[in-house]
């Protein structure tokens, strides 16, 4: 499976061009521009909008900037979501450019998780990496792992280097020649539900299958 | 076995209606029902042919986190990793801006939107899932 470089790299290359409004009722000392960029679809929100954050706040006064969050539609994204994912759900029907309003006011407690620092995403991704190893190889791959390899795999994501990335990452997807494949496959579906007014719930699912 | 504790919520009666979450901890130490967290969709898709709507928990203390008294709990499937937490601070009369982590297999934290239900499917063992809960980050 990881001899298909090219289609890992098509995977990581994936790019989503996307406009990024300020949301109308934030208060702004001159008008707001839009913000354009190619968002990587397999890495989060907050990792990548550094620029989209700043590029508002100069505009804004510090009392009027509290945490940012991203909107689609009247729907809150899930940061800790892969982006190309929030796309697929919620925004596949519509024409590109991707667009998402900002806001820095009435930040969504009940929809979101707050997001302070980048800390919080790397947690959150090696908790993921961890959880789908607990199926694949009952955590030994990453448990033998160095701190280090950790690292790697977190910086290969944030710095989008994809070498970097997969000369750790390759150990995760292998097994050993006599087990003939991994214990379980780990994959989400992830679904939008029609929920009354409100079309923002999603059910998550776990499935695994038997391998052998 | 006497330590088992319901925070599932009563399958007739309440209707969605929100109780007061002040004293939860008092009576859910009684073993008595617990309102879900206002996250939770009081609609509830079970699969035809899984009859069981609720699931045992084992929760377990890392480190100098308080242990709680009834370690077995009965909890609804469609309770999320962040409704449990805020049970759990509740019942350790944690305060609300102290940190409560809840691990997997001693491994890895699940993110907090993520259901009990199918972590049990995905991790559970000898019908129950095991969770240990710290204070602090117990495993990166």
């Amino acid at each position: 499976m990881t001899d298909d470089k090219d289609v890992l790299r098509d995977v990581w290359f994936g790019r989503i061009p996307t406009c990024f409004t300020l949301y109308q009722d934030e208060i702004t000392e001159r008008e707001a521009e839009p913000y354009y960029l190619l968002l990587p679809r397999i890495s989060y929100l907050t990792l990548v909008t550094d620029k989209v954050r700043k590029h508002f706040q100069k505009v804004m006064k510090q009392e009027d900037i509290g945490e940012i969050w991203f909107e689609n539609e009247g729907t809150p994204l899930k940061w800790h979501h892969p982006i190309g994912l929030l796309f697929d759900l919620h925004a596949s029907n519509t024409a590109l450019p991707w667009n998402i309003t900002v806001h820095f006011k009435n930040f969504p407690e009940k929809d979101l998780l707050h997001c302070p620092s980048k800390d919080v995403i790397e947690a959150h991704f090696m908790a993921c990496i961890k959880e789908a190893d607990a199926l694949k190889h009952k955590s030994q791959v990453i448990n033998e792992m160095q701190k280090k390899d950790h690292k790697q795999l977190w910086m290969g994501l944030q710095n989008d280097k994809f070498d970097q990335f997969w000369a750790i990452n390759r150990k995760l997807m292998e097994y050993p020649p006599e087990e003939n494949g991994f214990r379980y496959i780990p994959f989400r579906i992830y679904q939008v539900r029609e929920d009354g007014k409100q079309r923002s719930c999603l059910l998550y699912l776990i499935l695994t299958c038997e391998t052998r | 076995m006497s330590e088992e504790g319901s925070l599932a919520v009563p399958q007739d009666g309440g209707g969605g209606e929100e109780t007061p979450e002040s004293g939860a901890s008092a009576d859910a130490a009684e073993g008595a029902p617990l309102p879900p967290p206002a996250s939770v969709s009081p609609v509830t898709e079970e699969p035809a042919g899984d009859a069981r709507k609720k699931i045992d928990v084992l929760l377990k203390a890392v480190g100098d986190t308080p242990i709680m008294k009834t370690k077995k709990w009965t909890v609804e499937r469609t309770r999320t990793i962040q409704g449990l937490i805020d049970f759990i601070k509740k019942f350790l009369k944690l305060l609300a801006s102290e940190q409560l982590f809840i691990y997997v297999n001693q491994s890895f934290a699940p993110s907090p939107d993520q259901e009990v239900g199918t972590l049990y499917e995905c991790f559970g063992s000898d019908g129950k899932l095991v969770l240990h809960y710290c204070k602090s980050q117990a495993w990166g």
